[in-house]
């Protein structure tokens, strides 16, 4: 499904992936674990299509097309979906405006006929009930005034009403108390099928308790250094990153 | 016989001379000497100038340098069909029309008024009901500081006078339509309109300022609006003017104990255009809602002017204007908010938002406050910026084309200064006005 072949980003001349390899198949969930500044938004941002980072070598395939050739609009159509680190506030927008707007973008793109408002509200409403999201937080401009675990359930909520084929959590658990953690969870198991990869940034293991990943990552200074099972997950979260760094060093040396 | 007036010669003065001899109420001796005042005021002080600190981003040079004539009609030039584009889609309003400044019986419309409303133009007003005219007209909307209210007062001909009797709520909303035609030589209005509620009662009234064709003009207008105690009033100012024309438009409110006044201007159109509102908050517990759009273009000059001033305790006022400025358009906000002493307790707030969306647009943005009361609390807030990016690229991630996620965020701009507009029919007229507007823009930028 997606394929990154030694992936070169930088950011005002500093360069932040160094060489990437990535291949996610349908069905698979991928954590991605690394210590700050190693590269972890910087590869979300870049797949869903910032341009304030520049590719300078290597490329990413989506179901075979060339990703970094598409929009980041053209990428969601395409069924890949970011849930922000830090999602936007836009004042004067309602939630439930944006999200019919995306909505029906996205079924524009296949050929589809637009949802009309009442078929909107019918579709929306289940997934309401599994994000709790209420009536009010649907009427609200988009994030304006929101908490941090209202933030991040509305996420997951567009996630599940735009259902994507590539869904790129970016440290959505960060600063989610357990309750918080739990409903978000819930919501991303809840989406997990066959036809389907996840791609879990996250800086803590706590996460993957919930969201069970068939692979993990860990991502040092631009590159994968290592990947395992889930096992990996728990051995970061008792040993560090220090581990994993010292290992690489002594593989090179 | 028409008069021209232009600061050469002498012109205001010697017009005025003419022009007094048949003005409305000429036969009123206090009427007469409030005009005589107005020009000796307006001959001394002459139009402002950059010095000026309240017109230091205002230049009206083009307005001193041009003469105007005073025109005596136009009415057999505009039919009730050409009013359909200046009119409110699905609400029954009462509608006064004036045509370069006089009014036409044959276009207005009175509609279901209550009983004990008084609804009528000002010329009539003054000899019809001369008590009420006399005891509120130009006594509060001073001159002694501003030339354009000075000559206004003095010139004064035509404009809507509205009398709202004791605990009457009008549901009927009231159009003031201005127009104007193209009469060969640039030409002056000076609309005077008087607004006064008595005690418990509710109104909006909405004034109108357009055109027919790209002509040159001047629009002076000013407004005095007296909220009684308890009242509600909905203010609507909507300049469309021609964009050769020039609008100077002061709004004067007068608010007693526990009254409201819900103040909205919307600036589309205009070469030069100056928006003045000054409440004053002069009973105990008033709130003053005083919202506005302003949207200059290629090289249109909007200048708005606030002067909030609280003069008793436990008053609110919330003031909320944005800015979209293209072209090589200029915009200025000048939010003066005045505490007086005794006015303990004054909640007041001032929110300025300003969208650039060319390079060669530019905005003056200044607050001011002036605090003499010790217990109060004032905020203000400037905000100048391009479209955020980071808005942008939210919405296109969720799959919403570049152009439609900017077309959301520039709406939802306009529409925060919009939203709080009470009377839905009129609401939609300037939503629609807006989106003609941007969709103007995105022809320019195709063709």
């Amino acid at each position: 499904m997606l394929e990154i072949k030694n992936l070169h980003a930088s950011v005002e001349g500093q360069e932040i992936l160094k060489g990437l390899n990535l291949t996610i198949n349908a069905g698979e969930v991928h954590s991605i674990m690394g210590p700050n500044g190693s590269g972890k938004s910087t590869l979300a941002q870049v797949l869903a299509g910032r341009d304030s980072y520049e590719i300078t070598e290597g490329e990413i395939l989506f179901e075979g097309k060339d990703l970094l050739e598409l929009e980041p609009e053209e990428r969601a159509c395409e069924g890949i979906f970011m849930a922000f680190q830090y999602p936007v506030e836009i004042p004067g927008v309602a939630n439930t405006y944006l999200l019919r707007e995306a909505l029906n973008s996205v079924r524009k793109y296949r050929g589809e006929e637009p949802l009309k408002h009442i078929e909107f509200a019918k579709y929306a409403k289940q997934k309401m009930e599994v994000m709790q999201i209420s009536d009010n937080l649907l009427k609200r401009a988009v994030n304006e005034g929101f908490s941090g675990g209202e933030k991040k359930r509305n996420e997951i909520f567009q996630m599940q009403v735009l259902e994507p084929k590539l869904a790129i959590l970016d440290e959505t658990d960060s600063g989610l108390d357990i309750d918080a953690l739990k409903v978000v969870s819930d919501g991303v198991n809840a989406l997990r099928s066959p036809e389907r990869g996840f791609l879990v940034i996250t800086h803590y293991q706590r996460l993957l308790d919930y969201i069970v990943p068939d692979f993990v990552h860990v991502l040092v200074d631009g590159k994968i250094v290592k990947t395992g099972g889930k096992e990996l997950a728990l051995e970061l979260e008792d040993k560090g990153y220090g581990w994993v760094e010292e290992e690489k060093t002594a593989a090179n040396s | 016989m028409s008069i021209t007036l232009s600061e050469k010669d002498n012109g205001y003065i010697e017009g005025f001379a003419g022009f007094k001899k048949n003005a409305p109420g000429s036969s009123l001796d206090w009427l007469q000497s409030v005009r005589e005042r107005a020009i000796t005021k307006f001959s001394e002080l002459g139009f402002p100038t950059p010095q000026n600190e309240d017109w230091r981003f205002t230049n009206v040079a083009p307005i001193a340098r041009s003469s105007f004539n005073i025109l005596e009609n136009g009415h057999d030039k505009v039919s009730s069909s050409d009013l359909t584009q200046f009119q409110f889609e699905d609400t029954e309003v009462a509608e006064l029309v004036f045509i370069n400044g006089h009014y036409s019986k044959e276009l207005s419309k009175y509609g279901n008024l209550p009983e004990g409303v008084i609804l009528k133009n000002l010329a009539d007003a003054i000899e019809s009901e001369q008590e009420i005219v006399k005891s509120n007209l130009a006594r509060y909307a001073d001159f002694k500081d501003e030339a354009f209210t000075a000559l206004n007062t003095a010139f004064m001909e035509d404009g809507g006078f509205v009398y709202i009797p004791k605990g009457i709520v009008v549901e009927t909303p009231i159009h003031l339509l201005y127009i104007s035609t193209d009469e060969g030589t640039p030409s002056i209005t000076n609309p005077r309109n008087l607004i006064i509620a008595e005690d418990n009662c509710e109104a909006n009234v909405i004034e109108h300022y357009t055109s027919m064709t790209d002509n040159i003009y001047l629009s002076n207008v000013v407004t005095e609006i007296v909220v009684g105690e308890n009242s509600t009033i909905g203010h609507y100012m909507i300049e469309l003017e021609s964009k050769k024309a020039f609008n100077i438009s002061t709004l004067r409110v007068q608010q007693a104990r526990s009254s409201n006044i819900r103040s909205h201007s919307v600036l589309l159109g205009g070469s030069l255009v100056r928006n003045n509102v000054h409440p004053v908050l002069a009973g105990e517990g008033c709130d003053s809602l005083i919202n506005g759009l302003y949207m200059p273009s290629h090289r249109q000059h909007m200048d708005n002017y606030m002067k909030v001033e609280h003069a008793s305790p436990h008053c609110d006022s919330r003031q909320l204007y944005n800015g979209i400025l293209d072209g090589r358009s200029r915009g200025v906000f000048h939010g003066r908010i005045i505490v007086h002493e005794d006015a303990q307790k004054t909640d007041a707030k001032q929110t300025n938002r300003n969208l650039l969306l060319s390079d060669t647009a530019q905005i003056d943005t200044k607050p001011q406050l002036e605090i003499y009361a010790d217990d109060v609390k004032c905020t203000h807030g400037a905000t100048i910026g391009q479209i955020d990016e980071n808005a942008l690229f939210y919405l296109r991630s969720r799959g919403i084309s570049k152009d439609a996620a900017r077309d959301i965020i520039l709406h939802a701009f306009t529409n925060e200064a919009l939203e709080s507009m009470g009377v839905d029919s009129v609401k939609n007229y300037c939503y629609k006005l807006v989106t003609n507007w941007f969709d103007q823009r995105k022809e320019e930028q195709e063709s």
